[in-house]
């Protein structure tokens, strides 16, 4: 295997499932060491491109690399060298922790005395203390988690997919595994493939970052570069009927305004000065009589970048629903 | 918060365990599972009993007329058969698939037979098992074996061998379907196995249309094995065709099983 070569390479990929086209062409490269944010909205294909990379599903056209490897033509070779927690923790829970995890080092060959150190590595990340020994189906939300998380790090993968890790959990919760996540490819050098539907973890987290819309790549980038692809400041007006296009017009008229954008009845104006822009705009709506609910500035959010590719903010899709 | 990854104490190489080391892996975890949850052995062990007695109490006086049946050791088989067939872990194959732990288990290098044959190694450990109350059961209502301890042990690997092989059939819906009602169904299918068989009276009893019909079902062979077993002593051939019958049913029934499991494992 090439040491060179990006940890994850697709081109044209494609699948199918019956008429639907659920991926449609993706090309990506996700290089070694680096954390990929994979982002969309329920249905858009994420879950789908993570199952053809674990070797879980054929795609119906295209390639793919994983580690250097076909996950079609030489599946056991990119099995050893990935782990992964998919969505929900998939885990037995008539299993103790450790019996688990036992499990899962048996599967992937190690002996016995490798099992048992890398079980005294990942304690900590699993943290959970004499549960260890008690059966899973007694665990928490948060610690079946951190278990899954250590199932799939059993083996010192080179590459970990993660599809929605912190989904359905508590605030502390979330922000332990996010950290471990962070903590696993600064330290270890993983490659980290991550869906989220928490866009501060993708923007905190990720080098770089996927929009998936419809099963077509969308954008990409490291958050900053499609941040600024969004202009530097950014001024949204909720409004209290929809948009009018008098209105739009009115405000792409207005001197130092870079683009509009209207979604319902949010406007978004985009600017290199939104501070000398605002008020100017506050003017225009009031002296057009546009109802205005609320008005902020502030500088963009990946979900505003998600809001121009995607039509719609990720932020307000339904959390924890199954996506494809 | 403590830091689990900025050290480990060694370096480990992903590799393939081997056929032999997954399928113990799976069977023991199978084992483990089923030691856990011994209250789903009951119904395997009240069933044969229940239908031991009532068929005996009912049918005895009047098979007996037949000379030289003694009709408790006639039904002993049936009630061996009835305590063994569907006794698998094909309900938690469905749980695996419906909570996403088969897909934990298929992203590992595991050879997928193994994942097949860990359970049914396991199943046949608790097969065998169960055939142990039934045996004694004969005994305490005086059935005796012609072929001595010898032939009490080819009697409950005859039945083992048997449960074992009719598994393929509730593993092969598991896999296919990953839905529970199917599995609890594929009992179903075991009806027209024992009922169209010499299960109450000898196939020279039974009416024309059934006794033909007795002659093309493999069970009817595996009962008559475990008869002789009991009342004739050693007979080479009647054993041969049990086991070449319990060996038919187990290539029709693992090549399904094996199928649905490569279709569920690599899904096109």
């Amino acid at each position: 295997m090439s040491q060179e070569k990006d940890a994850i390479v697709t081109r044209g990929l494609v699948r199918e499932f019956g008429p639907v086209r659920a991926v449609d062409g993706i090309d990506l490269s996700v290089r070694r060491g680096e954390i990929y944010g994979f982002l969309g909205p329920n249905g858009a294909g994420k879950t789908t491109v993570i199952r053809m990379l674990i070797t879980l599903l054929s795609p119906t056209a295209g390639s793919i690399e994983v580690a250097g490897y076909d996950p079609v033509t030489q599946p056991d070779q990119v099995r050893l060298r990935i782990g992964a927690a998919l969505q929900e923790a998939a885990l037995d829970d008539k299993q103790t922790g450790r019996e688990l995890l036992t499990l899962q080092g048996r599967l992937y060959g190690l002996k016995e005395r490798e099992i048992a150190s890398r079980m005294g590595d990942l304690t900590d990340l699993i943290d959970i203390g004499d549960a260890m020994g008690r059966m899973i189906g007694t665990y928490s939300g948060g610690m079946k988690r951190r278990l899954d998380l250590a199932a799939a790090l059993i083996h010192q993968p080179e590459i970990l997919f993660l599809d929605e890790p912190t989904t359905g959990l508590d605030p502390i919760s979330r922000n332990r595994i996010f950290v471990e996540v962070g903590q696993i490819n600064t330290n270890l050098g993983v490659t980290i493939f991550l869906t989220t539907q928490y866009l501060e973890e993708a923007d905190a987290l990720a080098h770089r970052v996927g929009i998936i819309d419809r099963g077509r790549l969308a954008a990409q980038g490291t958050p900053l570069e499609l941040k600024h692809s969004r202009g530097s400041d950014l001024i949204i007006i909720n409004l209290e009927a929809p948009v009018s296009d008098q209105a739009l017009e009115a405000l792409q008229s207005l001197p130092n305004v870079d683009a509009v954008d209207a979604h319902d009845s949010e406007l978004t104006v985009s600017s290199g000065n939104g501070a000398a822009l605002v008020s100017a705009v506050a003017l225009k709506l009031n002296e057009m009589g546009v109802g205005v609910r609320e008005l902020t500035l502030r500088t963009p959010t990946l979900d505003d970048v998600f809001l121009q590719v995607t039509g719609s903010r990720l932020q307000r899709e339904e959390a924890g629903q199954e996506e494809d | 918060m403590a830091v689990a990854t900025d050290a480990t104490s060694i370096t480990v190489h992903a590799r393939k365990a081997g056929f032999f080391r997954d399928t113990f892996a799976v069977a023991r975890r199978a084992v483990r599972a089923m030691l856990r949850d011994l209250e789903t052995v009951i119904p395997a062990l009240c069933v044969p009993v229940f239908m031991f007695a009532v068929t005996v109490g009912a049918l005895q006086d009047f098979a007996e007329n037949i000379p030289g049946l003694d009709y408790r050791a006639f039904q002993l088989p049936v009630a061996v058969l009835f305590a063994v067939t569907g006794v698998s872990r094909a309900i938690t194959v469905v749980t695996d698939i419906q909570t996403g732990y088969f897909d934990r288990l298929v992203i590992t290098p595991v050879n997928r037979v193994a994942l097949l044959l860990g359970l049914m190694m396991a199943d046949f450990v608790l097969i065998v098992a169960l055939t142990i109350p039934v045996v004694i059961m004969g005994f305490i209502v005086g059935v005796s074996f012609e072929t001595g301890p010898l032939g009490i042990v080819a009697f409950m690997l005859l039945a083992g061998l048997w449960g074992l092989v009719y598994n393929g059939f509730p593993y092969a819906i598991a896999f296919k379907t990953g839905n529970v009602a199917a599995v609890n169904l594929s009992f179903l299918l075991f009806f027209p196995f024992l009922f169209m068989t010499t299960l109450f009276i000898p196939q020279e009893q039974m009416t024309p249309w059934l006794s033909t019909i007795a002659d093309y079902n493999p069970v009817t062979y595996i009962l008559a094995a475990e008869r002789s077993l009991i009342t004739d002593g050693w007979d080479p051939a009647v054993i041969l065709y049990g086991l070449l019958s319990t060996v038919g049913v187990g290539v029709l029934s693992l090549f399904l099983a094996l199928a649905a499991l490569r279709g569920r494992a690599t899904r096109k």
